[in-house]
C-alpha cells in the first residue's frame, strides 16, 4: 500500500493548486501574479518546520546516539532545503512584475539565502566525512549552531536595513487577507506539510537502506580481508 | 581538577605552544595587511565617501583571517597525536575546547590591536577618539568569531577538504557578526562617534548563545 500515501497528497497538491489558481479571488493591484503567494508563503514556513525538526533531531542524535536520530536530521535537513529553494525561486518570479527587479537585498530576502547556504553547507559538510558516527556528531553540532543562528540572522539583517532607506519597498502585503484567500492560503500549507512528510518519510527510508549496504560492504571487506 | 584550573592549564599550553614560533599571529598579520591593501585597488581610497566602506573592509578582512587562522587549531593536534593525549588527560573535555577558544581570541584579538593603526593610517579613519569603545566591539566581535570559528575547526577537522570546509561552514554563520561589528564600528569612526547600544547588544547575544551551544554540546566533537 506504498502509493496509497503518494496519490493522498498527489489529491491534496491537485486540490490546493486548483484553489490558488480558480477559487482565491484576484488580487487587486498585483494581478494574477499574486497566486503564486499561495505557494511561495506556505513552502517558506513548511522550511521552517522541516528545519525544526532537523534541529530536534540533531539534539536528540547528540543525547540519545541512536542512528535514526540522524537520519532524521539528514533527511529534515534535505527536505527543509528543497523548500527553501521553492522560495527562492518563486519569489523573484513574483518580485519581477511586481516590484521590476528580480533580486533585492531586502531583510527577508537576504537572511531566507543565508538561511539556505547554512543547510548546503551542512550538507555538504556531511559528504565530505566517510566514518558514520564522526559524520553524525560533526554535522548534528553544525546543525544546532546553524538553526540558533537563524533568528540572530534574521534580527541583524533586519535591523540593518531598516537603518538604511530601501529603494523598493512597495509590494508588502497588506496586513488583512481575504477570508476566502485565508481559507486558500491553508489549504495550500496544509497540502505542502503533507508533502514534507511524504517526502520526510521517503528520505528516511531512503537513507536507512544506504547505512545497510554501508554497513554489509564494510562486513564484506572484513570477510575478503579475513579470506585473503 | 576544575573546569577553570584545566582551561587555564590548556589556555598556558596553547600560548607556549604559538609563542615559540608565533607562526599563527605573523601569518594572519600579514595576511590581513595584504587583504587590505588589495581591497585599496578595487575603489578609490582616497574617496572621502570611500571612508564608509573602511570598516566593512576591516571586518571582512578579520573574518577571513579568522577563517583561515582558526584552521590548525585542531589539525596541528591530529598531525602529532596530541588530541589523544589531551582526551586521556583526567579533566574535563569542555576545557580543551575552552582553552582553544580563548587562545585563539587572545591570537585574533593581538592581531587586531597590533593591525589597527596601520589600517587608521592607510584608510585615513580617526580611532583615537573612540579608541576604548572600538576595543569593546573588537572584544565583542572577535570572541563571536572564535567560539563559533574554534568549533568548527573541530568539526572540519574531521572531513576531507577541511581547509576549504571552514571558510565554508564559519563565513555564513558570522553574518549577524558581520553586520553588527562593522556598523558598531562605523558608528564609532564617525564624527562625533557614537556606540550603538543595538549592535553592541546584538554582538553580545550572538556571544552568548554561542558560547552557550558550545558550552552544551562542543565536547561531543572531542570524543574518540
Amino acid at each position: 500500500m506504498n502509493w496509497l500515501p503518494t496519490l493522498g497528497v498527489a489529491a491534496l497538491l491537485a486540490v490546493a493548486g486548483y484553489a490558488a489558481l480558480f477559487v482565491a479571488p484576484t488580487e487587486r493591484t498585483m494581478g494574477l501574479i499574486q497566486r503564486i503567494f499561495y505557494f511561495h508563503v506556505p513552502s517558506a514556513w513548511t522550511a521552517f518546520v522541516a528545519f525544526f525538526v532537523a534541529f530536534v533531531a540533531n539534539i536528540a542524535y547528540l543525547l540519545r546516539r541512536a542512528p535514526k536520530w540522524d537520519w532524521l536530521g539528514v533527511s529534515a535537513a534535505e527536505v527543509g532545503l528543497a523548500f527553501c529553494t521553492v522560495v527562492l525561486v518563486t519569489g523573484p518570479i513574483w518580485a519581477r512584475p511586481v516590484w521590476g527587479i528580480w533580486w533585492t537585498w531586502d531583510a527577508r530576502l537576504t537572511s531566507t539565502f543565508v538561511l539556505w547556504v547554512l543547510y548546503v553547507s551542512y550538507l555538504l559538510l556531511r559528504t565530505l566525512i566517510s566514518e558514520p558516527e564522526r559524520r553524525a556528531v560533526a554535522s548534528a553540532v553544525f546543525g544546532i549552531f546553524a538553526f540558533l543562528d537563524v533568528p540572530l540572522v534574521y534580527m541583524s539583517i533586519r535591523l540593518w536595513r531598516t537603518q538604511h532607506p530601501q529603494p523598493v519597498i512597495a509590494g508588502g502585503r497588506g496586513s488583512g487577507l481575504d477570508p476566502r484567500m485565508w481559507q486558500v492560503f491553508l489549504t495550500c500549507w496544509a497540502a505542502l506539510l503533507a508533502l514534507m512528510v511524504l517526502l520526510l518519510v521517503q528520505r528516511y527510508r531512503l537513507e536507512a537502506l544506504r547505512r545497510e549496504v554501508e554497513e554489509m560492504a564494510i562486513e564484506g571487506e572484513r570477510r575478503n580481508t579475513r579470506a585473503s | 581538577m576544575s573546569i577553570g584550573r584545566a582551561t587555564t592549564i590548556i589556555l598556558a599550553k596553547e600560548l607556549r605552544a604559538e609563542f615559540r614560533t608565533r607562526e599563527l599571529l605573523n601569518t594572519t598579520i600579514v595576511f590581513v595587511l595584504m587583504v587590505v591593501v588589495l581591497f585599496s585597488f578595487t575603489f578609490d581610497p582616497t574617496a572621502s565617501e570611500s571612508r564608509r566602506f573602511a570598516p566593512g573592509l576591516l571586518w571582512l578582512a578579520f573574518l577571513f583571517a579568522g577563517s583561515l587562522m582558526l584552521h590548525p587549531s585542531f589539525t596541528r593536534e591530529q598531525a602529532n597525536d596530541t588530541l589523544a593525549a589531551l582526551r586521556l588527560a583526567p579533566i574535563e573535555p569542555i576545557a580543551i575546547l575552552l582553552g582553544k577558544v580563548l587562545a585563539n581570541f587572545l591570537f585574533l584579538m593581538l592581531a587586531e590591536i597590533l593591525l589597527l593603526p596601520i589600517f587608521a593610517v592607510l584608510y585615513d579613519v580617526h580611532v583615537l577618539p573612540a579608541l576604548g569603545r572600538l576595543l569593546l566591539v573588537f572584544l565583542l566581535g572577535t570572541l563571536g568569531l572564535t567560539t563559533t570559528g574554534t568549533v568548527f575547526s573541530a568539526v572540519a577537522s574531521q572531513a576531507r577538504m577541511r581547509e576549504l570546509l571552514l571558510p565554508l561552514l564559519l563565513l555564513p554563520i558570522l553574518t549577524p557578526v558581520l553586520i553588527a561589528s562593522t556598523e558598531a564600528t562605523a558608528g564609532l569612526l564617525a564624527d562625533p562617534p557614537e556606540l550603538s547600544s543595538t549592535w553592541v547588544s546584538l554582538l553580545a547575544a550572538f556571544d552568548i548563545v554561542f558560547l552557550t551551544a558550545t558550552w552544551l554540546f562542543g565536547e561531543y566533537l572531542l570524543e574518540e
